[in-house]
């Protein structure tokens, strides 16, 4: 869109208050930066609430936290890792390199971009703003009901969750239209779609699972909302409402989530691979359409968290089978990674390290998963610490140490500065000791009957010594972290600037200063291959490009900064607040959630007549 | 190590190792697929939104039958009242199609006629809507009455809203139209308006019959 000379002099950067700058930003950079910032405070907050789960269930009956406490701690700490953590640290690498990956200047819709981020920033505060009034959300990440209706869950506490995740569904969304319709509309000339690095492949793949599976949670959240406010009866026995109805809804969201939180983690493991093996993505195509296929099938398999429900030996059969199926394009990724490594020229470095964690802890993951799509096998499992441990394997094992592993990867991009090697790798051998040392036992816990979401547990049941060694781990895994952190400081007080292609890389990214300027290409690249950077270089005869020049950028014109985002980011909060105030069924008369609404519509028109050309298509 | 830096190389500026083209010369903005962003924003959108309203039609359907207590749809509904609705909104997709020629065309005439008309039936469809619940509401189907109110007015309520956010969307292209702010140039920002409109429609025209007829006529 931004790429269009209006006003020669046309730039927005540097002239105005650097917080100002912040709040009306629009450069997907930034923005990318804004997610990140914020998604690792609220994985520490979700970190240092499984400390204080781990503390807990360090000894048998233990009385650290109250049972009511404990409740609102794996909530918090679900809710927060998967909502707040691992998809915002996904978006800030979609927001940062898809348009760097796909050679663009920005996303299709700067400013919707920047609603996605201050909607998510204020549905997270204010979930977590829970806690300061003694009311976090205490019915589990997936809210069954009727343990989240209003008859078993009187309190605020899942008001909040229900109206937090409805937010936070607003920012999915609209992230989703804008990336969707960035990659398959700003590429730059001669990027087919089979030449899109897989990053952006698995991102277009996440963007389409948001689509079509968001909107069915936020419609069982909107029943779930009337249960609770105006005392209907969708998920209520007593009305003839049936509580399974909201399983399936759920699942139907919540299995295509767990593809939204891994497919990204795919991607990035497929970038850095190449990069460190010095040769080409193995199997390519193949890596796209498994993919597709994995998120294809990924719909089908909702009702494998469901096998303890009895839904008969028709369903279980299907479900089971579906569910195995997806172990095919899984497994066909993980042989082409090590078809990626093998005979490659290795480069040992921090973000390789982190990509082979990733794929060894993966594996045991995805392995346990088959065991639960065994429907007889998976009522053995289900509730036991055996899922707890399957799923860190996958979220953690997989998720964060790709995500962990990309930050390595990227960061002299994002930020100008190398991270320190050495720390970097201290980092990694303490994540993945004491990931290991956390999870492992856990599956052994879980098959001696060690139930999931109980604060405490009697002694003599042979559960001590694996909660022992959890504990343990958990303080090495959280620990693993401040090193990170100090790497971060150093880097930042460091001041020799990154190179611009410090690993040899072959996407469009390193062929432009470190960081980016703001309008990322002075001039459109043409490309004509998979590897575009690794064909200019052999074409060249180089093994390394010049430094590129950082340019005036004259000429360039970058769509404006806006504060409306913000205003409409801020609308919505207020709407949605207005039906946690209790005045049963009073619907149009509800002041706080009118004046919210009003705000909204406010933003939405000032927005839409505010500088034209930065929206309207140009010619 | 990352791989040693060239000298000679250095001295080749970047752009001239890229095959780059210079878009700052005013060359017309490129897409990779003939669509408008926009456009394909609009589809995008109106995909996600096909999934919103198969989960409430599916809850509409499963709990069909499963109230406790009355009042049914047998005794409630006035088939001849929404068919007025239901015509009212076929035809307004005509309307929209009508306007979005004459823009297109530059027929600024045409074009106010025909979105005119466009936005007066969405506010008709939605004051029959209003005048429909108000009704029911009076014969004692409240909001929380049976399971058959809740689903139905969930459904049949969120459809209203997105008509009336489609008639104030085309509202304001109405008025940008009547200042002469929408010349043929233009047309896509009706185009966009329209897309919507049409989805809207869409789904009425599968509600009607699935929670009308179809309850009716068991």
């Amino acid at each position: 869109m931004a790429t269009t000379v209006l006003d020669p002099t046309h730039s927005y950067a540097g002239k105005r208050h650097v917080i100002v700058e912040w709040l009306t930003t629009v450069d997907h950079k930034k923005i990318g930066i804004l997610y990140g910032a914020s998604a690792f405070i609220f994985f520490l907050i979700g970190g240092l609430e499984a400390l204080i789960i781990r503390t807990q269930l360090m000894k048998p009956d233990n009385t650290l936290v109250s049972p009511e406490m404990y409740n609102s701690l794996f909530t918090m700490h679900g809710t927060t890792m998967i909502f707040l953590a691992i998809m915002p640290l996904s978006a800030m690498f979609f927001n940062f390199f898809v348009p760097l990956l796909i050679g663009a200047r920005d996303v299709a819709f700067p400013r919707l971009n920047a609603m996605s981020f201050w909607v998510f920033l204020l549905g997270g505060l204010f979930l977590n703003a829970s806690f300061l009034l003694g009311a976090a959300p205490n019915g589990g990440w997936f809210g069954y009901a009727p343990l989240s209706s209003r008859q078993f869950a009187g309190g605020l506490n899942m008001d909040f969750w229900v109206i937090g995740l409805q937010i936070l569904g607003i920012a999915s969304l609209a992230a989703g239209v804008n990336f969707f319709t960035t990659i398959m509309n700003m590429r730059t000339p001669g990027m087919t779609l089979m030449r899109m690095p897989v990053f952006v492949w698995t991102t277009l793949v996440t963007q389409v699972l948001v689509l079509l599976s968001f909107p069915v949670i936020t419609v069982a959240l909107i029943m779930l909302m009337a249960d609770r406010t105006f005392g209907s009866s969708f998920f209520s026995w007593a009305g003839g409402g049936d509580p399974m109805l909201w399983q399936h809804l759920f699942w139907v969201f919540g299995h295509p989530e767990v593809y939204i939180l891994i497919l990204p983690a795919f991607g990035i493991i497929s970038e850095i691979l190449p990069v460190f093996a010095r040769k080409p993505l193995f199997g390519y195509s193949a890596m796209v359409f498994s993919t597709m296929l994995i998120a294809f099938l990924g719909f089908g398999v909702w009702s494998h968290h469901m096998f303890a429900t009895g839904m008969g030996p028709l369903a279980d059969s299907f479900f089971s089978l579906a569910t195995m199926l997806i172990a095919i394009p899984t497994g066909v990724k993980i042989f082409n990674w090590i078809g990626t490594l093998w005979g490659g020229s290795i480069q040992f470095k921090t973000p390789l390290y982190f990509s082979v964690g990733f794929i060894a802890m993966f594996i045991i993951g995805g392995l346990s998963g088959v065991m639960h799509a065994v429907a007889p096998a998976d009522l053995q499992q289900t509730d036991s610490y055996f899922v707890v441990a399957h799923f860190h394997y996958v979220m953690f094992g997989g998720s964060i140490f790709a995500l962990v592993a990309g930050a390595y990867y990227w960061w002299p991009k994002m930020f100008g500065r190398m991270l320190d090697e050495g720390l970097g790798k201290v980092h990694f051998w303490m994540m993945l000791i004491g990931f290991n040392l956390t999870f492992f036992p856990m599956h052994f816990a879980g098959l001696l009957g060690m139930p999931r979401r109980i604060y405490t547990y009697p002694a003599g049941l042979g559960f001590e010594i694996y909660n022992e060694m959890a504990t343990a781990g958990a303080f090495l895994l959280g620990s693993s972290f401040l090193v990170f952190i100090w790497n971060v400081i150093k880097s930042s007080r460091s001041t020799e600037p990154a190179p611009a292609d410090p690993w040899g890389g072959a996407t469009l990214e390193w062929a432009i200063p470190s960081p980016p300027q703001e309008f990322n290409f002075p001039a459109l690249i043409t490309v004509h291959g998979k590897d575009p950077l690794w064909d200019t270089k052999r074409a060249a005869g180089v093994s390394r490009l010049p430094e590129p020049q950082v340019v005036s950028g004259k000429g360039i014109h970058m769509p404006g900064p806006s504060w409306w985002p913000l205003v409409v980011a801020f609308g919505i909060l207020i709407f949605f607040i207005g039906f946690m105030m209790k005045d049963p069924w009073s619907f149009p008369f509800r002041p706080v959630t009118i004046f919210g609404l009003a705000i909204t519509i406010v933003g939405i028109f000032k927005w839409a007549y505010e500088a034209p050309d930065a929206h309207a298509p140009q010619h | 190590m990352p791989t040693p830096h060239n000298t000679e190389a250095a001295a080749t500026m970047t752009t001239a190792v890229l095959d780059t083209h210079d878009v700052a010369g005013g060359e017309a903005h490129h897409t990779s697929m003939p669509i408008d962003n926009r456009k394909l924003a609009i589809w995008t959108f109106i995909g996600s939104e096909c999934l919103f309203f198969a989960a409430l039609i599916s809850t509409f359907l499963v709990y069909r039958g499963q109230s406790l207590k009355g009042p049914g749809p047998k005794d409630i509904f006035s088939v001849g009242l929404v068919t007025g609705g239901t015509a009212i909104l076929l035809f307004s997709s005509f309307f929209v199609v009508m306007a979005l020629n004459g823009a297109q065309e530059g027929n600024r005439k045409k074009l106010l006629i025909w979105l005119s008309l466009t936005v007066l039936s969405g506010l008709s469809f939605v004051a029959m809507q209003v005048y429909e619940f108000q009704h029911f509401y009076h014969e004692g189907l409240g909001y929380t009455t049976n399971l058959f109110s809740s689903s139905f007015y969930t459904l049949t309520g969120f459809h209203g809203t997105h008509v009336a956010i489609g008639t104030l969307w085309l509202a304001t292209v109405l008025k940008d139209a009547w200042k002469g702010n929408l010349p043929k140039e233009k047309a896509l920002n009706l185009e966009l308006a329209a897309l919507y409109w049409h989805f809207v429609d869409v789904v009425w025209i599968i509600i009607f019959p699935v929670v009308y007829l179809m309850s009716l006529g068991s």
